[in-house]
C-alpha cells in the first residue's frame, strides 16, 4: 500500500466538507482562548489536547457502520437513564446542584452523554417501527425523551434540559409529529406559563427576571449580560484588534474563555468577525442539511437532522446569552469555548454525521 | 398494485420529509438572522453608547462594602467592633511613572516602613491593576493633613476611609474569637462553590478562623451597588442608582468578657486551657486557650517576622488547645467510670476493696501501680472518688469491659464532636475493640482495658469535651449542646433571632447514682480529698476531680519526681468542677500543661473563675502560682 492509498483509507469517512467548516471553527477557538487567558499556553495546551481527543473519537465514530451506529442507541440510552437516577440518589453537590457523579475515577455528568443519547434512542426508535407509525409512537418517543429531561431538570440544570428537549423535539418534529399536535402543545405551554414559573429554583427565576433587567442584579449574573454587551457594543464594525480588547484584558468580562468567549471574539473583531463567525456556523449547518436530505433510511434522516438543527440551536442560544437577548444558561459556543467534554459530545455528533454520509456513498457505489 | 403503493408512500414521505426539512432550514436561518440583527443593533447602531460605556467602565459598578457586624458578650461589651480609619492607597494603573518611584516620593511625607512595602508588593501581586492597593493604614489625623496638602503632585494615590476590624481584647480570647484576614485565593474557590461570590465583590476581608471564620455568613452583611458615571479620568460625574448596603448582623455570645479575662488572668504564665459552661443550658461562659496571640496581626496579612515568631514558638499560640488539643483525661475519667460501673450495676456503691497500691491481671504477674504507694487500704466508691485510686478503677474497668465502657462513655459525648458553634473541633479518642482493629490491625488486649479506667492508654479527650461532660453530670445527665452565640441581631429592627437549644440527650441516670458520685466530688474539695485548696473558704460547695496526664511514661519501678524533669517534659494538671454543687449554675474544666498536680495548679484558676461567676468577687493581681505544692498528688 503505497502512503497515498493508506491516507485515502485514513480519510475515507471523513466528509471535507464538513471537516474544512468544523477545522475553521477549531482554528478559530485557537485563536480567541489565547487572547480570552491572555496569551496562557497551557489552556490553549488543554483545548489542543480536548480537539485531538474530539477529533479521534470523531474518527472512529465516522468509521463506524450505520447498523452499529443503530446498535449503540438502546445501551448508551440506557446507561445514561440508569446514571441520571444514580445522579438523583447518590449524586455530588456542587454550586447548589447535583449533576456529578462519583465513578471512582472520577466525577462525571450523566447529562453531557444524554444529549447524544436521547436523539439517538429516539431515531433508533422510529426507525423500528417506520412501517407502522401510529400516535402512539409518538407518544412513547415523547415519553423516551420526557424522562430524562424531567430528571435533568430536577437537578436542577434547565439549560440542559431545554437544549436536550430542542434535540427531541427535533426528532418528533422531523418523524412527522403532525402540526396540529404541535399547535396544540404550543398553547398548553404557554398557558401552562405560569405553573411552570412556580415549580422553577429561586435562582432560575432569578435569572429570567433580570434578563428582562439586568441592573437588577449588577453584581451577580446581571453583571455578565451587562459586561457582554458592553464587549460586543464596543467593538463596533472593525474590533479593537487581536488582543487588544478592553472588557477582555482589563478582567471586565467574566468566563471569557467557555461562556463568554463570543463576547471576546466580537470585542476583538467587530461586525466584520463576526459575520465571519455566522458564516462558519452557516457554512457547517448548511453541509449538515445537505447530509441529511440525502439520508437513505428514516434513521440517519432523523438522526442528522437532529444533530444540525441541535448544533445550530446550541450556537444560537450561546450568542443569545452574550447579546443579552437569552437569559445566562450556561451553555458554551460550540466548537469554541474551552472545555472537553462539550467539545467531545459536539464532535462524536459530526462523527455520526460523517458516517452517514460517507457510508451510504459506499454503499450505493 | 402493492407494489405501487408502497412507491407511492414513499415518495409521499420523501416528499414530506423534504417539506420539514425546508421548515428546518427556514428555522435555523431564522436563528441566524435574529443573532445577526442584534449584532448590527450592539455593534452599528448603539456601537457609540457601548463604546462610551466600556471606556468610563474603570467603576461603572461600585460595590459598598457592608460594615461587619459587631461581636458582643453576654452584657454587651464589645469583644470585636470596626472603627473607622484611614488608608492611604496606590491605584497602579493611574500611576504615570513607576510605583516604587512614587513610594520613594510618599516616604518623604508619610512614613512608610519595610514592612508597609512588603506588604504591598504582596498585596499587588494578587490584586487586579485596576483596584487600589493600600501601602499604609491607620493614618493619623496629621499624615492625612500633610499628604492631602500634597495629593496633586501623586496621580493615581489617595486617601480611604475604611472600616476597619479591632479585637479590643487583644490577645485575650484571641481563639474563641478567632480573626479575618484578606481573601484568598482558597477563599475565592469556597465563594465560587457555594455561589456567594457576587456578594463579596469589593470585601477585602473573610473570617478565618474561630467565631469570624464560623459564623461569616451572619457577620459580613449584604453588599450594596452604586452605579456611578465616570468620566475618562475616572472622576464620578453621576450617580446612575445605589442600593445600600446591609450591615452584618451582630453576635451577642454567651460568654462573659469579664469572666473571660479573670480566667486569662488567672493562667498566669501556664500554657493550656479553660472552658466554662452554664449547665443548665449549654451556653459557654468561657473559652481560654493560653497562650493567645494578637489577632490585629493577621487582618492585613501578617509579616513574616511576627509570623514566624508566632509558628516557631515552643508554646504554639496558634494551637487552640481549648478546641483542638487532644490529651489523656487522666483520673477526671473516674467519676465518669464509677457512673458507668453503677449504671451496668458492676459495683454497688458499698463494694470495697483492698488496695495494696498496684492492681494484677488474673494471670499476670505485671504491676499497674496506683499513684500512691502502699495503697489507700480499704476502698469504696465514694472513696475512690475521693482519694483517686486508681487500683480501684484498673479493677473496675476490667470487670465492665472495654465495650461496656465505650457504649456508656459515648453518650457523655466522648471520642465525638461536641457540635459546639466554632469550626476545627477534632473528636478526641475514645477507643474500642473495633477501633484498635481498624487503626493497629490489632486485637483489644485487658491490658489496654486496665488503663482506660484511669483516663489513660489510648484514650484522648479535648478541654471542650470534657467540660461538655462535667455540665451533662452537672446536670443530672441531661446534655444541652455547648454554644457560644445566644443571639443574632440583625441591624433591621425587630429580626433578632434568640438562639435557644433544646436538651439533646436525657441519660435516665438513676438520681441516686448521680447523687452517690457529686457527693464524692464534693468530699474531694473538702479536707483529706485530693483538692482541698480549691474550696477553701468557699461561702458554696464545689463539686471537682483533679487529674494528671503523663507527658512521659515511667518505666516499670521508676518514680516520678517532678524536680529531676524537663519542665515541658512534667505532667499536665486536670481539674474539673462545677459549683454550687447543690443546683450548678457553671461547670468548667482547667487544663494547666506540665502544671504537674491538678489540685495544685488548676484547681486555684477554676476557683477564681467561680468565684467572679458566682459571687462577682475580683481576684486580686495574681500571686505566683506556687510551682510545686505538698497537696496530694493526683
Amino acid at each position: 500500500m503505497t502512503k497515498r492509498q493508506l491516507w485515502q483509507r485514513f480519510t475515507a469517512h471523513i466528509d471535507p466538507m464538513l471537516m474544512l467548516g468544523l477545522s475553521l471553527l477549531m482554528f478559530t477557538s485557537l485563536m480567541v482562548l489565547f487572547s480570552a487567558t491572555d496569551g496562557s499556553w497551557l489552556r490553549l495546551g488543554g483545548q489542543g489536547v480536548n480537539i485531538l481527543v474530539g477529533l479521534t473519537f470523531l474518527w472512529i465514530v465516522a468509521n463506524l457502520p450505520l447498523h452499529y451506529l443503530m446498535r449503540t442507541a438502546l445501551p448508551v440510552y440506557s446507561l445514561g437513564l440508569l446514571l441520571l437516577i444514580g445522579v438523583a440518589l447518590f449524586g455530588e453537590i456542587s454550586h447548589g446542584a447535583r449533576r456529578w457523579l462519583n465513578i471512582g475515577v472520577g466525577t462525571i455528568q450523566p447529562s453531557e452523554l444524554m444529549k447524544v443519547g436521547v436523539p439517538l434512542m429516539m431515531a433508533w426508535y422510529f426507525e423500528k417501527h417506520e412501517a407502522t407509525l401510529t400516535w402512539k409512537n409518538y407518544l412513547i418517543a415523547a415519553l423516551l425523551l420526557i424522562v430524562p429531561v424531567a430528571l435533568i431538570a430536577r437537578q436542577p440544570d434547565l439549560g440542559t434540559a431545554l437544549l436536550i428537549t430542542a434535540s427531541g423535539f427535533y426528532v418528533l418534529f422531523l418523524a412527522g409529529l403532525s402540526w396540529r399536535i404541535m399547535g396544540g402543545m404550543a398553547v398548553a405551554a404557554i398557558a401552562s406559563a405560569p405553573i411552570m414559573w412556580n415549580m422553577l429554583h429561586e435562582y432560575q427565576r432569578h435569572r429570567i427576571m433580570m434578563l428582562l433587567d439586568p441592573s437588577q442584579d449588577a453584581l451577580g449574573k446581571g453583571y455578565h449580560t451587562i459586561q457582554g454587551m458592553i464587549a460586543v457594543g464596543s467593538g463596533g464594525l472593525l474590533g479593537k484588534g487581536y488582543m487588544a480588547g478592553t472588557q477582555t484584558h482589563l478582567d471586565f468580562l467574566p468566563e471569557r474563555s467557555t461562556d463568554f468567549i463570543f463576547a471576546v471574539y466580537s470585542e476583538e473583531f467587530g461586525l466584520i468577525g463576526t459575520v465571519i463567525l455566522l458564516a462558519m456556523y452557516l457554512f457547517v449547518i448548511g453541509r449538515g442539511f445537505m447530509i441529511t436530505a440525502s439520508a437513505s433510511t428514516y434513521f440517519t434522516r432523523l438522526m442528522a437532522g437532529s444533530i444540525t438543527l441541535t448544533f445550530a440551536t446550541y450556537a444560537f442560544v450561546n450568542m443569545g446569552m452574550v447579546c443579552g437577548i437569552l437569559p445566562v444558561v450556561g451553555v458554551p459556543l460550540p466548537l469554541v469555548s474551552y472545555g472537553g467534554t462539550s467539545m467531545l459530545t459536539l464532535l462524536l455528533g459530526f462523527g455520526m454525521l460523517m458516517s452517514i454520509e460517507t457510508h451510504q456513498k459506499l454503499n450505493k457505489t | 398494485m402493492k407494489r405501487h403503493v408502497e412507491l407511492k408512500n414513499h415518495l409521499k414521505e420523501i416528499f414530506h420529509f423534504r417539506l420539514r426539512l425546508a421548515v428546518s432550514v427556514v428555522f435555523a436561518l431564522t436563528l441566524i438572522a435574529i443573532v445577526l440583527l442584534r449584532l448590527l443593533y450592539l455593534q452599528v447602531w448603539r456601537h457609540d453608547y457601548y463604546q462610551t460605556l466600556a471606556e468610563s467602565n474603570r467603576i461603572s459598578i461600585v460595590p459598598i462594602v457592608p460594615n461587619r457586624g459587631l461581636i458582643l458578650d453576654r452584657n454587651g461589651v464589645e469583644m470585636a467592633h470596626n472603627y473607622s480609619g484611614y488608608t492611604l492607597e496606590i491605584t497602579p494603573n493611574k500611576v504615570p511613572v513607576s510605583t516604587d518611584a512614587t513610594i520613594e516620593e510618599l516616604g518623604a511625607l508619610v512614613p512608610i516602613a519595610p514592612r508597609d512595602k512588603k506588604r504591598f508588593k504582596k498585596l499587588l501581586a494578587e490584586s487586579h491593576n485596576l483596584e487600589s492597593v493600600v501601602i499604609r493604614n491607620r493614618l493619623s489625623d496629621e499624615e492625612v493633613a500633610r499628604f492631602a496638602a500634597q495629593q496633586y503632585r501623586f496621580p493615581g494615590v489617595e486617601i480611604k476611609a475604611r472600616l476597619l476590624r479591632d479585637y479590643p481584647f487583644g490577645d485575650k480570647a484571641s481563639h474563641l474569637l478567632g480573626y479575618i484576614g484578606r481573601i484568598n485565593e482558597t477563599d475565592v474557590d469556597q465563594l465560587e462553590e457555594n455561589d456567594l461570590a457576587a456578594n463579596y465583590r469589593g470585601s477585602d476581608y473573610i473570617g478565618k478562623t474561630g467565631l469570624e471564620q464560623s459564623y461569616e455568613n451572619e457577620l459580613h452583611g449584604t453588599t450594596g451597588i452604586e452605579q456611578v458615571e465616570v468620566d475618562s479620568a475616572g472622576r464620578a460625574v453621576r450617580l446612575l442608582s445605589r442600593t445600600a448596603p446591609i450591615s452584618g448582623n451582630t453576635l451577642v455570645l454567651s460568654i462573659d468578657a469579664k469572666l473571660q479575662e479573670i480566667a486569662e488572668q488567672a493562667f498566669g504564665n501556664y500554657r493550656g486551657a479553660l472552658v466554662a459552661i452554664d449547665p443548665t443550658n449549654g451556653e459557654v461562659l468561657a473559652f481560654v486557650s493560653k497562650p493567645g496571640y494578637d489577632p490585629s496581626l493577621f487582618i492585613d496579612g501578617i509579616d513574616t517576622q511576627s509570623w514566624d515568631e508566632l509558628n516557631n514558638s515552643p508554646d504554639h499560640p496558634l494551637n487552640n488547645r481549648a478546641l483542638r488539643g487532644q490529651y489523656p483525661s487522666g483520673s477526671t475519667i473516674k467519676p465518669f467510670m464509677a457512673l458507668a460501673g453503677l449504671y451496668y450495676k458492676i459495683r454497688s456503691p458499698s463494694r470495697t476493696i483492698s488496695d495494696p497500691g498496684y492492681y494484677t491481671l488474673p494471670g499476670s504477674s505485671h504491676q499497674y501501680r496506683d499513684w500512691k504507694a502502699g495503697g489507700h487500704g480499704m476502698v469504696d466508691m465514694f472513696k475512690s472518688i475521693v482519694v483517686s485510686c486508681d487500683t480501684y478503677y484498673y479493677g473496675l474497668a476490667t470487670e465492665l469491659g472495654i465495650d461496656n465502657i465505650h457504649a456508656f462513655l459515648s453518650r457523655f459525648d466522648f471520642g465525638k464532636k461536641t457540635g459546639i458553634d466554632l469550626e476545627g473541633e477534632t473528636s478526641g479518642l475514645l477507643p474500642s475493640q473495633e477501633w484498635k482493629q481498624k487503626r493497629y490491625n490489632q486485637k483489644w488486649y485487658p491490658g489496654d482495658t486496665v488503663s482506660v479506667g484511669i483516663g489513660q492508654g489510648y484514650s484522648l479527650v479535648t478541654p471542650m469535651q470534657l467540660a461538655h461532660a462535667v455540665a451533662t453530670l452537672a446536670n443530672n445527665g441531661i446534655a444541652y449542646r455547648p454554644h457560644l452565640v445566644r443571639e443574632i441581631r440583625s441591624p433591621r429592627a425587630g429580626e433578632n433571632r434568640v438562639i435557644t437549644v433544646e436538651p439533646e440527650i436525657d441519660m435516665k441516670l438513676d438520681p441516686a447514682d448521680v447523687d452517690l458520685v457529686k457527693r464524692a466530688m464534693v468530699a474531694v474539695t473538702q479536707p483529706g480529698g485530693t483538692a482541698v485548696a480549691a474550696s477553701l473558704g468557699a461561702p458554696y460547695h464545689i463539686a471537682g476531680k483533679t487529674g494528671t496526664a503523663q507527658v512521659i511514661s515511667m518505666k516499670q519501678g521508676e518514680k516520678y519526681d517532678a524536680s529531676k524533669i524537663d519542665e515541658r517534659h512534667r505532667d499536665h494538671a486536670w481539674f474539673i468542677a462545677f459549683a454550687p454543687a447543690e443546683q450548678p449554675k457553671i461547670a468548667l474544666v482547667v487544663l494547666a500543661e506540665n502544671g504537674g498536680h491538678g489540685g495544685g495548679t488548676a484547681a486555684p484558676i477554676a476557683r477564681k473563675v467561680m468565684d467572679y461567676y458566682l459571687l462577682g468577687k475580683i481576684p486580686t493581681p495574681l500571686a505566683d502560682l506556687p510551682d510545686e505544692e505538698d497537696a496530694p498528688h493526683d
